[in-house]
């Protein structure tokens, strides 16, 4: 159940993600603000209460997966991590920067990340293979995988989803960011995904489709996976790329472009001023 | 060699439930027995080479043992970048066995040849690389896999030569086998065309030639030790493989060499030279048109031997 207190502080963890990535991606000169801030409520409401990790314990074998598969939006992971406890939030603003562990895209050299991503499509089979041995193991624990829009172009990606749809894989969920908006140019003319729910569904998974920004709704949609009895949980978060700063939303140009000077002050008193 | 690897696999298992074996929809009748004794370890995950690595390394990385199978380039090729960034990057325990290393799978055509896997996958961090030359090695490596800890490539043949190892011996990874003795010319191979280098060797001493035979079944890491000593107690160094002569035994060779300071007088890389694999044929014929067989290496290193060397001729 969550609870009006539940929402409001995810909500804080969200605005919080979006500000050190801000200053992270401005600092170091790293790209894809736009990426991460589609993806900041998404990471808000799993890190702020639905995923069963313990920066205590970050390997413990009883802990959910998260497999970050968007790999290129690592700072919104790492702040939502550190904000978590696995490491210190002083350390995000080493991103970037020589010699740091906070590489541009994830990176499993810090605490709270299983796995490394980076190149699209990889994602969802490394966490199909987490999913198929928890299977196997009778364990308890659930596979997350965050993927991006654009990585559903990649073959890969579709393989996995044969495979986790063949096995009925019931602790494991994909969250597609949808974002609508890729690397150089929006989906619909690079290359359509639509009817994204319905390729899902054909392909054997459970499908839900949510506003990727109301915590309440992404809660509740978490609450009751498996959508399906006996299949793998698809969650379409439908997203704005950029989401948080107006001149950010909804455009190609924030994919690559990187905060600084007075679009990054101007950015981070947007997010300073929402409640 | 396939059958020395599932055999030594079968025998292994009920004593490591850790261990998976992924097959890329391929080994049709070859895992009847595994897959019925064992249904839990086994997992055909269909036509999806990226998928299948992919998935080893999630696998590994919860505890398992994967073995992934395929044929030719699609268990490494196909899938290299998952091979690099999900198994490697992770050291994760997956062993990538190839079944058809080089032109093995002959007729099927060149899509189905292996020929630059050896050089690729050694390029690979963390990566042993292991290449069997005959049925006694080809179990010892699988055996030994079972137990090694982190990536690895399993490059099993379809030919194997005759098998050359001592009563007890024992399988060192890691080292390069002595398997003829001799000191005018070191052939080294590796894969089951050490039997083409055994025969050139037979050829060779009916010319007053004593050839070192060396099976290297490790590529990576590579036994220097064996290699400056060869290249410097005989004349010359001949690598042969079935492979690219690009960055495979013959490259990892001349790297050590030169690496070491140690010179051969003479030194030949036998193998594929900046060819496709393209005519139609057995193993055995495609050795020969493409100079890979006993008689070409003969002739080829007695050649050289003859440039190098004067006094041989």
């Amino acid at each position: 159940m969550t609870t009006a207190a539940t929402t409001n502080a995810t909500c804080e963890l969200a605005r919080r993600i979006r500000t050190h990535a801000l200053r992270m991606t401005s600092i170091g000169g790293g790209a894809h603000i736009g990426a991460i801030f589609s993806c900041a409520d998404i990471l808000a409401v799993l890190y702020g209460g639905i995923l069963r990790v313990d920066p205590i314990s970050p390997k413990s074998p009883t802990r959910d997966r998260f497999v970050f598969s968007k790999g290129h939006a690592a700072a919104g992971l790492y702040a939502a991590l550190a904000e978590r406890g696995f490491f210190p939030v002083e350390q995000l603003l080493t991103h970037y920067q020589d010699g740091s562990d906070l590489c541009g895209h994830v990176s499993h050299k810090l605490p709270g990340v299983d796995v490394s991503t980076g190149s699209l499509g990889h994602g969802l089979s490394i966490a199909a293979g987490m999913a198929y041995s928890a299977v196997l193991k009778s364990s308890s624990h659930r596979v997350f995988c965050l993927l991006s829009d654009g990585e559903c172009d990649e073959g890969s990606t579709w393989e996995a989803a044969l495979f986790a749809a063949h096995h009925g894989l019931s602790n494991f969920m994909a969250i597609v960011d949808y974002n609508r908006i890729q690397g150089i140019a929006p989906v619909s003319e690079v290359i359509e995904l639509a009817p994204f729910a319905e390729k899902w569904t054909a392909f054997g998974w459970g499908v839900r489709e949510v506003d990727g920004h109301d915590h309440q709704a992404l809660s509740t949609a978490f609450a009751a996976a498996p959508f399906v009895p006996g299949k793998p949980s698809c969650l379409l978060a439908h997203t704005v790329k950029g989401k948080g700063v107006s001149f950010m939303e909804n455009t190609v140009l924030w994919h690559y472009r990187i905060p600084r000077g007075a679009e990054f002050d101007a950015a981070l008193a947007e997010l300073e001023a929402q409640p | 060699m396939r059958d020395a690897f599932i055999q030594t696999l079968t025998e292994f298992v009920p004593r490591h439930p850790e261990i998976l074996l992924v097959s890329g929809d391929l080994g049709f009748g070859v895992f009847n027995e595994y897959s019925a004794r064992f249904p839990h370890q086994f997992l055909n995950v269909g036509v999806a080479e990226q998928n299948m690595s992919g998935l080893a390394a999630g696998l590994a990385l919860e505890g398992h043992t994967v073995f992934t199978y395929s044929i030719g380039n699609f268990p490494t090729l196909r899938c290299l970048e998952q091979i690099r960034n999900d198994i490697c990057y992770h050291r994760a325990n997956v062993k990538i066995v190839c079944i058809g290393g080089g032109m093995s799978y002959g007729a099927v055509g060149f899509s189905h040849h292996a020929t630059e896997d050896l050089a690729i996958l050694r390029s690979l961090p963390g990566m042993l690389v292991l290449s069997p030359c005959d049925l006694w090695e080809a179990a010892a490596a699988s055996r030994y896999l079972i137990s090694h800890r982190g990536p690895a490539y399993l490059r099993l043949d379809k030919s194997a030569a005759p098998v050359t190892a001592q009563p007890n011996e024992e399988f060192r990874p890691g080292s390069i086998r002595t398997v003829r003795g001799g000191l005018d010319v070191t052939l080294a191979a590796t894969g089951g065309i050490l039997g083409e280098a055994l025969l050139a060797a037979d050829i060779l001493a009916d010319q007053g030639i004593s050839c070192r035979v060396l099976s290297v079944h490790t590529i990576k890491p590579i036994d220097a030790d064996t290699l400056t000593a060869a290249a410097s107690e005989t004349g010359g160094i001949v690598s042969v493989e079935e492979h690219a002569i690009d960055g495979g035994l013959g490259g990892v060779i001349a790297e050590t060499l030169m690496e070491a300071g140690v010179f051969p007088r003479f030194f030949l890389r036998i193998g594929l030279r900046n060819t496709f694999s393209s005519v139609v044929g057995s193993q055995q014929y495609l050795r020969k048109i493409y100079s890979l067989d006993s008689a070409a290496i003969a002739r080829a290193v007695s050649t050289k031997l003859a440039v190098a060397i004067p006094a041989y001729t």
